[in-house]
């Protein structure tokens, strides 16, 4: 074993590439979820954009187009699960894997001839001197426009839930649905977009993952991200700062167990590569004695009838 | 203007018309998207559902129908109880891997002894391999409160790992040529899940799917415990007043569903898979979720639907090698499926009012 393979500023700099895809989904599901909606197809939804980034990127050479196209390929994903839940008023947890199940066959369908491509690279934002400061530039200004970006939407969705009336109707219709009806809010038009919010943020996360973080397409490439996502916001009681710390946190323990498997540790690849999805599951064991974060509506169907 | 309005009682009739209808549905949307795809779409739906039935070769293809309708089956009866009770075990693809690794670990630590007591040994290790790993959502849940959704699903991810571990290690072939994988059961036999009737797909999975049907009817329509699963999902309060124990009921549940899917886990790895390999499971717990929503949460009605299921992925099988359809084809066609139940299954709770809104 030789730790000394590791770059700590390598390290640093990556676990903030590794956590971006988690940022997208993340803040996207949690803007849905304080709507009220509980959208269990995030892994769907980013598979979807990573194909749909991926195709586009490669055909147009413009890794920024295929970002878009992500964004617009998770949230047409999406707009099944808003029909689903809010036109035809299907329960919401199945709806949700009926996305993700949908959303995994389709990725793998368009995604047949683009295996073993690699994508056009994102270029790095050029910070000029910045990048010269030691330690904090390598790690800091060495980064493409997206990453960036992610930071921007967790203090936009922050600020636009604390701070707007739009943010305030959005969580009257995610705490009370009746209470939003009552007042004269459109629940469904409300709740639809905040799902499609969801859904292109869960593409643009997707996308992330596979035109920069690993660039090339396989099938099934997002592997579980998408529900670490949603733990994620489990961990974050719904709330966008601390969805930002739990991000890198996981960022830094999925890329500290890469690192190791780099530095060829004693333990079985195998083993580290689990080490993810068990302190998820640890992680969701301390957070879940506290349920009084979450939206009161969440996952309840609304009718106006009713 | 079209409205919704809440039936005073779920339709019955529809209820059961909605799994028909959405078939259609998917055959005639399925069709368009083979088209897309530049595939005759009527050749291709005629592929998938009367090929592996009634075409030239059906006599080879009908054992298969029992073969994949089995794990499917069984999965998915033990599924439908945690989803009628609203607990939702998705990690059923976890649990069948682990009854695999259970299953087999004990077959592969007797070779090369033979006798009577290796297959009903594996079979019990298979069964406990599937519930212990859906105990721990299920002990998490009734201790901690935790999510059974997200927990066993990275479950799946923790067992996928295990399975590569095991397929990589500890069960690899020591006379495989350093190839990942373990012994061939299917050459071990005392270990062997045999067809019962040679050629006839007819498996001890397969008797084990359909006792499950029997035992979840029986359950569903006869036992208190079932009519405390009913209650729990349709009205959890009143079930709470009427004496329903519900972290007991979750255990159950669990436990239950967690147990069948380690079953066919193992039946499969002793049977037609025959050994553990990095890539061993196919997607079977997740499919068995549209089985169960498809057969309305009912034991015939799983049977039925697994085996249209079943259809599915043999007729896909057929289409990919006569037609040059995708794999990935069946895989949208089958996710389409659980997309228009959902859709239409609006019509048992509501009917559609023509006419102006009324002001209410």
């Amino acid at each position: 074993m030789d730790l000394s393979a590791i770059n700590p500023m390598l390290f640093v700099a990556g676990f903030l590439v590794a956590a971006t895809p988690l940022i997208f989904a993340a803040i996207g599901e949690l803007v849905a979820e304080k709507s009220g909606t509980l959208n269990l197809g995030v892994e769907g939804m980013m598979i979807t954009g990573a194909i749909c980034g991926f195709a586009v990127a490669v055909e147009s050479g413009s890794p920024l187009l295929g970002f878009a196209a992500a964004a617009l390929g998770g949230a047409a994903l999406s707009l099944l699960f808003a029909f689903l839940t809010q036109v035809t008023l299907a329960n919401q947890v199945a709806s949700g894997l009926a996305l993700t199940l949908f959303g995994l066959g389709l990725s793998s369908l368009l995604g047949q001839s683009y295996v073993g491509i690699k994508p056009p690279r994102l270029p790095d934002i050029d910070f000029g001197p910045l990048r010269e400061i030691p330690v904090i530039g390598p790690i800091l200004f060495t980064h493409d426009i997206i990453l960036y970006l992610g930071l921007v939407l967790v203090a936009a969705v922050w600020a636009m839930l604390k701070f707007t009336r739009a943010g305030l109707v959005l969580r009257a219709v995610g705490e009370s649905h009746d209470a939003a009806h009552a007042l004269g809010y459109p629940v469904k038009r409300i709740r639809t977009m905040a799902i499609l919010f969801g859904g292109a943020c869960a593409g643009v996360g997707g996308a992330y993952i596979s035109l920069i973080r690993v660039p090339q397409w396989t099938e099934g490439m997002t592997a579980g991200i998408g529900w670490i996502a949603l733990a994620l916001v489990v961990f974050a009681s719904w709330k966008p700062w601390r969805l930002l710390l739990g991000a890198y946190l996981f960022g830094g323990i999925t890329q500290l167990q890469l690192n190791l498997q780099g530095a060829g540790v004693a333990i079985p690849v195998e083993y580290l590569a689990m080490s993810p999805y068990v302190i998820t599951i640890v992680v969701l064991v301390i957070l879940s004695r506290d349920k009084s974060a979450a939206p009161a509506s969440l996952g309840r169907i609304f009718h106006a009838s009713s | 203007m079209i409205r919704l309005e809440k039936r005073p009682q779920p339709s019955r009739g529809i209820s059961l018309a909605t799994p028909v209808l959405a078939v259609l549905a998917t055959m005639f949307f399925g069709g368009l998207l083979f088209m897309a795809l530049g595939k005759d779409p009527i050749a291709s739906i005629r592929t998938i559902f009367w090929e592996p039935l009634f075409g030239d070769f059906a006599f080879y293809y009908r054992p298969q129908l029992l073969i994949k309708g089995a794990p499917l089956v069984l999965i998915a009866i033990g599924l439908s109880l945690g989803f009628k009770a609203g607990i939702w075990n998705i990690g059923a693809e976890g649990q069948y891997i682990m009854g695999a690794l259970f299953g087999a670990g004990v077959g592969l630590a007797f070779y090369p002894l033979e006798s009577f007591i290796v297959f009903p040994l594996m079979v019990l290790a298979g069964a406990f391999g599937g519930w212990i790993w859906a105990m721990i959502p299920a002990l998490l849940k009734v201790r901690f409160g935790t999510n059974e959704i997200l927990v066993s699903l990275m479950l799946v991810y923790v067992a996928e790992q295990l399975l590569a571990s095991m397929s990589l290690g500890l069960m690899k072939n020591p006379e495989g040529f350093g190839f990942p994988g373990s012994r061939n059961l299917q050459q071990y036999e005392s270990a062997f899940n045999a067809d019962l009737i040679e050629g006839s797909g007819m498996h001890w999975g397969v008797v084990a799917a359909l006792i499950a049907v029997i035992f979840a009817y029986v359950l569903m329509s006869r036992h208190r415990l079932g009519f405390a699963i009913r209650v729990t999902g349709e009205a959890p309060r009143a079930a709470r007043f009427s004496g329903v124990n519900p972290a007991r009921l979750v255990l159950f549940c669990l436990g239950t569903s967690g147990l069948l899917a380690g079953l066919a886990g193992m039946f499969e790895v002793a049977g037609p898979a025959g050994q553990v390999t990095i890539d061993f499971n196919v997607g079977y717990g997740f499919t068995a979720i549209i089985v169960a929503f498809l057969g309305r949460l009912h034991p015939v009605g799983i049977l039925l639907a697994g085996g249209l299921m079943a259809l599915t992925y043999i007729g896909g099988d057929i289409a990919q090698s006569q037609l040059g359809l995708p794999a990935a084809a069946i895989q949208v066609f089958q996710g389409m499926l659980l997309f228009f139940l959902l859709a239409l299954d609006m019509f048992t709770n509501y009917r559609l009012r023509f006419g102006k809104t009324e002001v209410a």
